[in-house]
C-alpha cells in the first residue's frame, strides 16, 4: 500500500517541478518586479503609476476591445459550432480542421495580411473602386484592431463550444420540440444552459488573450490605439523599465481574474445565458 | 376461420367490436419513407382509433421506429399522407403537433430537475405559476413520485425517469402518446409492474397510446390493437388473440409465440394434406389443392401413444420449462416442438393427436420456408437472438 502510494506521490513530481519553473516563479519575479524600484528596495510607486490618466485610458481602452472582440466572437462562433455539431462525424472533423487551419500560419503573417485587405490603397479597398464605390477608410481605426483580434480568437471560441455542443443527445432536442419548442425556443431553452460551460470556457480563452494581446493594434490601429499589451512589451522592449512593465502586468492579472470572477458568479446565478 | 380480412383498415373495426364507434384520429395513408436508398417504410397504411392502445410489434430495422417518428413530425415522408383528425400534417412541425412522445432513454433535460423537467410544456405555453404546480403536482401523483420535485434527474434510478418521462409527456394533455420502446432499459420486474401501470394510465386518462416494441409478450399484454411489422412492410393488423390465434403468415406465427409452419396442401374446405397425412380443420376459402402454410402451436398438440398417433416420430430433446416439457419430436424429418405436461423420453416413439381447431392455414408468402422448424432449435441461440434486438 505505502509502496503504492509513493509511486503515485512520484508521478506527480514532474508536474510539480513543471508548476514551479513555469507558473509558481516568474509570478514570483513578476511580483518583485512590481513592487520594487531599481535598486531592488520596495515601492508602491510602480502601482501607483497605473492611476494616471494615460494609463487609465489604455486599461478602459484594452477592457473595451477585449470586451467586444469576445462578444462578436460568441456571436458568430455560436451558430458556427451548432452548426460543425449537426453535420455527421466525419464532416465535423473536416469542418473543425478548417476553423484551425489559419491557426498553422504564423500569428505576424495573419496579421500583416490583414493590413494588405484593409489599406485604403488595399486589397478590399481596389475590389470597392473597381465595382464603382468609394472607398472606405479601415486601417487604423478600432474597427480594424477589433477585427484583428476577432480573426485571430475565434478558432478559441468554435472549439470549446463545438466540443460541448456535439455532446449534446439529439433527442433531447426533439423532445424539447415534441413538448412545443419552437426551432429559437429550443435553442434558448436546452442548448444555451447545456452549452454553458462551452460558453464560459470559449470566453475565457478569447477574453485572456484579447486583454493581453499586443501587436494587432500596433499594426491595424497604427500606433493610435495603445493597449496594455503593447505598453508592456514598450517597457520591456524600448524603456527597459522592467519594475513598471511588471507592475502593468500585475494590474493585468488582477483584471482578469476579476473579470473572470464577475463572469462566473454571473453565470451560475443567471443559468448560464451570458448574452 | 380464416376469413379474408388483413391489411384493409375496415377489417380493424369490424375485428375490433368496441372500436367501431370510435373516431379515426391518425391515419397514414400509402406512406413510404427511405433513407441513403434503403427502403425502411414500404407505402404502408394504418388507422389509429380514439382511446386505443396500438402496439407497432416487429424486430428491430422492421420500421415500427421509422413509423412513430413520422407521427411525432421528427421525420418526413417521402410518399404518402399523415393524417390527423382530418387535417393533413405532413408539413406540420413537430412543436405544432397534438401529440407527445416517451423515448426510448428519456431523454430527459439533464440542466432541468424533475419538477422543471415535468413543467416545461407549461412554462412554454406561459401558464400561470399556481396552475403549474397543481398539474405538476397532480402528474407527480399519477405516477407516484411526489416528493421528488427538487431531485436531480441524473441521480434517479431507471424506473424513475421512465415516470418522470411520462409524466412530462402527459401533462400537456396530447391527443395522442408515442411510446417507443419505453420499457427497453427496465429490469423484468419493473417492466411488468410498468406494462401494468402504463395500461392502467391509459384506460383512466383515455389517451391514445402508440407503443412500440420488439417485445411479443408485452405487445400481446397491453394492446388492443396489434401491428405485426416487418421489412417496412405491416404483416397483420389485428386484436392479441387474432394475432395468436389466426396469424396472417409464416412470419407473424413465428414471431408471435412459438409454432410449427409446416407444408402443406389443401385438398378441399376444411381438408388439408401435411406430413402425408390428411387432417379436418376449420378453414375453407382456398383454392382446390392449393399449397399452403399450416400453423401448429406447440401447446395444441397432444402426445399419445404411438398407435393413437395422427403421425408418428421420434423424440430428439426435452427440456424443463416448469410448467411444461419442452419436446423436439422428428416427425418425416420435420423436427416439432411440442410443449406437454407429461414427461416423454428422449428417443422413445410417440404419437401426435391435433384437434382440427389447433390447425391453422395460412396463405403462402415471401416468408415461407423460412421458419417454423426446430431442428436447429437452442435455447441459447433463441436468447441471443433475443438480446441482440435493440434500437433500430
Amino acid at each position: 500500500m505505502k509502496k503504492k502510494s509513493l509511486l503515485k506521490q512520484a508521478a506527480a513530481y514532474p508536474h510539480i517541478v513543471w508548476s514551479i519553473l513555469f507558473i509558481i516563479a516568474p509570478l514570483i519575479f513578476v511580483a518583485y518586479y512590481a513592487f520594487t524600484d531599481k535598486n531592488g528596495s520596495f515601492t508602491m510607486d510602480n502601482i501607483a503609476q497605473m492611476a494616471e490618466p494615460s494609463y487609465l485610458e489604455v486599461f478602459l481602452r484594452s477592457l473595451c476591445f477585449a470586451f467586444l472582440a469576445t462578444i462578436i466572437c460568441l456571436i458568430i462562433a455560436y451558430p458556427v459550432a451548432y452548426f460543425i455539431s449537426k453535420t455527421n462525424p466525419k464532416t465535423q472533423k473536416i469542418l473543425i480542421l478548417l476553423v484551425t487551419l489559419p491557426q498553422w500560419l504564423n500569428f505576424l503573417i495573419r496579421t500583416y495580411s490583414w493590413m494588405a485587405l484593409l489599406e485604403d490603397t488595399g486589397i478590399i479597398n481596389s475590389l470597392l473602386m473597381k465595382i464603382g464605390i468609394d472607398p472606405v477608410h479601415m486601417i487604423n481605426t478600432p474597427f480594424a484592431v477589433i477585427l484583428g483580434m476577432v480573426y485571430n480568437f475565434l478558432p478559441y471560441m468554435i472549439i470549446p463550444l463545438h466540443s460541448v455542443m456535439s455532446k449534446i443527445d439529439p433527442k433531447l432536442l426533439e423532445a424539447a420540440s415534441d413538448l412545443g419548442c419552437n426551432p429559437f425556443k429550443v435553442m434558448t431553452r436546452v442548448v444555451m444552459p447545456l452549452s454553458k460551460s462551452g460558453i464560459i470556457s470559449g470566453i475565457t480563452m478569447v477574453f485572456v488573450p484579447s486583454i493581453s494581446t499586443f501587436y494587432i493594434s500596433q499594426k491595424l490601429g497604427g500606433g493610435n490605439f495603445d493597449l496594455i499589451g503593447d505598453t508592456i512589451e514598450r517597457q520591456f522592449q524600448t524603456a527597459y523599465n522592467y519594475n513598471l512593465g511588471a507592475a502593468m502586468s500585475f494590474v493585468l492579472m488582477i483584471l482578469i481574474i476579476v473579470s473572470m470572477a464577475i463572469m462566473n458568479k454571473y453565470s451560475d446565478e443567471d443559468g448560464g445565458v451570458v448574452v | 376461420m380464416n376469413e379474408k380480412k388483413i391489411l384493409e383498415p375496415e377489417g380493424v373495426e369490424s375485428q375490433n367490436g368496441d372500436r367501431v364507434d370510435e373516431k379515426k384520429i391518425i391515419q397514414l395513408k400509402n406512406v413510404a419513407k427511405s433513407f441513403d436508398g434503403e427502403i425502411v417504410l414500404d407505402h404502408i397504411n394504418l388507422d389509429v382509433h380514439e382511446k386505443e392502445f396500438m402496439t407497432l410489434l416487429g424486430p428491430s430495422g422492421c420500421g415500427k421506429s421509422t413509423t412513430l417518428r413520422i407521427i411525432a413530425g421528427f421525420e418526413t415522408p417521402d410518399t404518402g399522407d399523415v393524417i390527423f383528425g382530418d387535417v393533413r400534417i405532413n408539413n406540420v412541425p413537430s412543436h405544432k403537433r397534438h401529440v407527445n412522445t416517451v423515448f426510448q432513454k428519456y431523454a430527459l433535460f439533464p440542466h432541468l430537475n424533475v419538477y422543471e423537467n415535468i413543467a416545461f410544456a407549461l412554462r412554454l405555453n406561459k401558464v400561470k405559476e399556481d396552475e403549474i404546480y397543481r398539474r405538476v403536482e397532480e402528474m407527480l401523483a399519477m405516477v407516484n413520485l411526489k416528493g421528488f420535485e427538487k431531485r436531480d434527474v441524473n441521480l434517479l434510478s431507471g424506473g424513475q425517469q421512465q415516470r418522470v418521462a411520462i409524466a412530462r409527456a402527459l401533462i400537456n394533455k396530447p391527443k395522442v402518446l408515442l411510446l417507443d420502446e419505453p420499457l427497453g432499459a427496465l429490469d423484468l420486474k419493473l417492466r411488468k409492474d410498468m406494462q401494468n401501470e402504463l395500461k392502467n394510465m391509459q384506460r383512466k386518462t383515455g389517451i391514445t397510446f402508440i407503443y412500440v416494441t420488439h417485445d411479443q409478450e408485452e405487445a400481446l399484454s397491453m394492446s388492443d390493437t396489434v401491428v405485426v411489422m416487418a421489412d417496412g412492410k405491416i404483416q397483420q393488423i389485428g386484436t392479441p388473440t387474432d394475432i395468436y390465434n389466426e396469424p396472417e403468415n409464416a412470419f407473424v406465427a413465428d414471431f408471435i409465440g412459438e409454432s410449427n409452419i409446416i407444408d402443406g396442401v389443401m385438398l378441399d374446405d376444411y381438408k388439408v394434406k401435411f406430413s402425408g397425412q390428411e387432417f379436418v380443420c376449420l378453414d375453407k376459402g382456398f383454392d382446390k389443392n392449393e399449397a399452403v402454410d399450416v400453423v401448429v402451436r406447440p401447446e395444441d398438440v397432444d402426445v399419445v401413444d404411438i398407435e393413437k398417433g395422427m403421425l408418428t416420430g421420434e423424440v430428439t430433446s426435452v427440456t424443463f420449462k416448469g410448467v411444461h416439457y419442452e419436446i423436439i419430436v422428428n416427425i418425416n424429418n420435420f423436427k416439432w416442438m411440442i410443449q406437454s405436461t407429461d414427461y416423454v423420453a428422449p428417443n422413445q416413439k410417440i404419437g401426435i393427436y391435433i384437434e382440427p381447431d389447433a390447425i391453422h392455414i395460412m396463405k403462402k408468402s415471401e416468408y415461407s420456408n423460412m421458419f417454423g422448424d426446430y431442428s436447429s432449435f437452442s435455447d441459447e441461440l433463441e436468447r441471443l437472438s433475443d438480446t441482440t434486438e435493440e434500437e433500430e
